[in-house]
């Protein structure tokens, strides 16, 4: 073979060898590249051969989709049994919430979407409008979940499933962030009472498990109130979740709080800001962009613990799928329905999680500049 | 001035504006609307209490429980008191508290290095295991746990037999129970000598490689006289130990100590849980180490282990500590939700069947409140000690 040879200067630009480049090299770097490296891609790719083919045949290929009851599901396929989630998913959507009256929860959960648009979106046009409505909606949400004023009024105890699940949500979401930043700010206060009062409190919150605070809820709250006093159950829970997630609101935005320099409360009180004008205008916006991480991790906790409501008897996804199961025609779909309500779950906080990513990135962005 | 004379004669508008009388007068008022918040919620109890004719007493916790705990660590039967009762709730939810503990750090850790690791399976792997773990009730977990354990693990008829007398089944993990004999005082003697020998040994070497820098093995030294030493002994003294091995009786197993399945489904699911936490606490407490720190010490020509042991893992311990600490008040605290699979913890005896029974709800649930406060002090006192330890020594 006769060498190639080129004058000086024109040379062509060769490409980089194949091992350098290329989806071989990838796999040899990312996947072989030392022994310990061989053993654990094994050992992954067994796991993966091991899992991924019996539970997708279990969940899609040998799943049975419609029957009457459980046997005629086992006599279909082998796998999981989606007629049972089939036919009980207006239960799990909507609770006890009487049938002619759910296109009230539709109108309300369009209504939230809604008003989540101009909060989650600040490139809106006309912005500042649409956060007017998103803190009306609250309101029009409660008048069209629980009637009245010409609608036919509905009990909350008819309330269940995910609607029940994001009522709960929603209204802690909504009112732990005010008044978590009203604790952090307290336990930051300088007047000793105030600072003692709101110390006392988170503490005491984050000290306890829920699930006893929602036991005080259900059964000794009406000893503290005047005799006769009748108090929804439903309601007493929505107060113990906003107070339980506020607490733990308050020390995120503590930290965020810290780590504004006193310079800035400084310089605000030396143009002549009160107290509160300061926090508002200079403190808080630069201190809660910091916590976003934290609040949105509190907001997915809040909502993950909606769940606890099933044991001091309220109906959510969960409890209506165990209540479900008590039926004979359905008895032992356990796995059905945990795996049904965990989709649920994971798809509503997964996301929670995804939008504070990419709220982070936006905000570090205009930092930079 | 004629301004400023006026706002000097108005007491009002002076208690407002100036600065220090303003805070004074807050003060007051939040402490007399504090108090007043307080006497009135006491008074409504008190009120509401009389009219029950019930009273506010603990004598209650003296009167006989007459209902069954499944797992006791303590003698317990229906016919102990309630406070009995009490006991024995604690201490189950300090074993789960404890254990769980101890599970999820370990599978935490091996998680946030998973995540770490280079290989991109591996790692993609870590990745799902943890977002789809952490983003499901923990309440699920431990319902899915518990119904796989109780409907997929056979009866004790066919129970699978792991290993020596070990059975696993769905009325729990059958193992065979260790009777001591009076020798096997002589082994822990041992054990406990072996300990001291060994902490006193640790200091030893280190004072001697501060003077002469001349390194001990520390590490064999003390396999030895912790392990080596009481498994000679052991053997020495004959194996002065019986086994109680568990036998199939008619409708289940006799003898020998059994793990009950509440217990493993509640321990596995809140470790799980957790662990998927720890492992992105630790994920980012080892990315928060510089990597030059890394680099520098293989300058020096430390080894990989080395650099590992005695560069990152210190450094990246004083990111991990304080929100590991938080994930473990939370596994303490999530153990109350032993209640949905009857895990018979502090809040499903005393403030759940002993509350029913007596009607006591006011004493039940101060009690419980109390004893979480206090576990929740406790496990912050630790974390804070350990957390001072490991400071960074800055002058």
């Amino acid at each position: 073979m006769k060498p190639i040879s080129y004058k000086i200067g024109e040379h062509p630009d060769l490409p980089p060898p194949a091992s350098v480049t290329g989806p071989l090299a990838w796999v040899r770097n990312n996947l072989f590249s030392s022994p310990t490296n061989v053993v654990m891609t094994l050992v992954s790719v067994w796991l993966l051969f091991e899992l991924i083919p019996p539970m997708l045949n279990w969940m899609l290929f040998d799943a049975a989709f419609s029957g009457e009851n459980r046997d005629a599901c086992r006599a279909q396929a082998g796998g999981a049994c989606w007629a049972f989630i089939a036919e009980r998913f207006r239960l799990f959507t909507y609770g006890f919430y009487p049938a002619e009256e759910r296109w009230r929860v539709n109108l309300a959960f369009v209504l939230l979407l809604l008003a989540l648009v101009p909060v989650l979106y600040d490139r809106l046009p006309l912005r500042k409008y649409g956060l007017y409505y998103s803190m009306v909606f609250p309101l029009i949400a409660g008048w069209l979940l629980l009637g009245g004023w010409g609608l036919a009024p509905v009990d909350t105890d008819q309330f269940g499933g995910f609607m029940l699940t994001l009522v709960i949500g929603v209204t802690g979401i909504a009112f732990s962030l005010p008044i978590g930043i009203l604790l952090a700010m307290g336990r930051q206060s300088s007047l000793p009472v105030i600072r003692l009062v709101c110390v006392g409190f988170i503490e005491f919150i984050r000290g306890v498990p829920l699930i006893t605070l929602l036991f005080v809820a259900s059964t000794m709250l009406n000893y503290f109130l005047p005799k006769g006093t009748v108090f929804d159950l439903l309601l007493r829970v929505l107060i113990m979740v906003t107070l339980f997630a506020s607490a733990y609101m308050a020390e995120v935005i503590r930290g965020g709080l810290q780590a504004i320099p006193k310079g800035q409360v400084e310089a605000a009180e030396a143009i002549g800001m009160k107290y509160w004008q300061s926090m508002r205008l200079v403190v808080l916006p630069q201190a809660l962009k910091i916590s976003i991480p934290g609040i949105v991790n509190t907001f997915i906790g809040l909502y993950k613990d909606t769940t606890l409501v099933i044991i001091i008897g309220l109906l959510d996804p969960l409890g209506i799928g165990r209540s479900s199961l008590a039926d004979t025609k359905w008895t032992g779909l356990h796995n059905e329905v945990y795996l049904f309500v965990a989709i649920f779950f994971f798809i509503s906080c997964f996301s929670m999680s995804r939008y504070s990513l990419y709220l982070e990135k936006k905000l570090q962005t205009e930092h930079d500049h | 001035m004629p301004a400023l004379s006026t706002f000097e004669g108005n007491f009002l508008s002076r208690l407002w504006n100036d600065k220090d009388t303003r805070s004074l007068v807050v003060q007051v008022i939040a402490t007399l609307a504090f108090f007043a918040f307080f006497a009135y919620i006491i008074r409504n109890a008190y009120v509401n209490l009389e009219a029950l004719g019930k009273g506010f007493s603990y004598d209650f916790l003296f009167q006989t429980s007459a209902y069954d705990i499944n797992q006791h660590l303590i003698e317990y039967s229906s016919k102990s008191t309630h406070f009995t009762a009490m006991w024995v709730g604690i201490l189950n939810t300090l074993l789960v508290a404890v254990c769980g503990i101890a599970l999820s750090t370990v599978v935490g850790f091996i998680l946030g290095v998973l995540r770490l690791s280079k290989n991109w399976i591996t790692n993609r792997l870590a990745y799902m295991y943890i977002e789809f773990v952490r983003n499901v009730p923990v309440l699920l977990h431990i319902l899915l746990v518990h119904g796989i354990i109780v409907n997929t693990l056979p009866v004790p008829k066919q129970a699978i037999n792991v290993g020596d007398g070990a059975f696993l089944t769905n009325r729990g993990f059958f193992v065979p129970k260790p009777i001591y004999e009076p020798a096997f005082w002589g082994v822990i003697a041992v054990f406990v000598a072996g300990i001291a020998f060994f902490a006193w040994f640790r200091g030893f070497a280190k004072r001697e490689q501060d003077r002469t820098g001349a390194q001990y093995p520390v590490f064999w030294v003390g396999l030895g006289a912790i392990v080596g030493a009481p498994v000679l002994a052991f053997l020495a003294l004959g194996a002065p130990i019986a086994w109680d091995v568990p036998s199939l009786q008619r409708f289940n197993f006799e003898g020998g100590m059994v793990v009950r399945p509440e217990f493993i489904a509640l321990w596995l699911a809140l470790s799980l849980y957790t662990a998927a936490f720890i492992g992105e606490i630790v994920r980012a407490g080892i990315q928060a180490v510089n990597r030059g720190q890394t680099e520098a010490a293989y300058a020096l020509s430390i080894s990989r282990g080395r650099t590992l042991t005695l560069v990152v893992i210190p450094q990246a311990l004083r990111a991990i500590i304080p929100p590991l600490t938080s994930q473990y008040l939370n596994l303490a605290k999530n153990s109350s939700l032993a209640i949905a699979i009857g895990y018979m913890d502090i809040v499903a005896t005393i403030g759940g069947i002993s509350l029913n029974q007596t009607g006591r709800e006011m004493e039940c649930m101060l009690i419980v409140l109390l004893l979480y406060l206090l576990l929740s002090l406790a496990i912050s006192a630790v974390m804070n000690w350990y957390n001072k330890r490991i400071k960074l020594v800055e002058r």
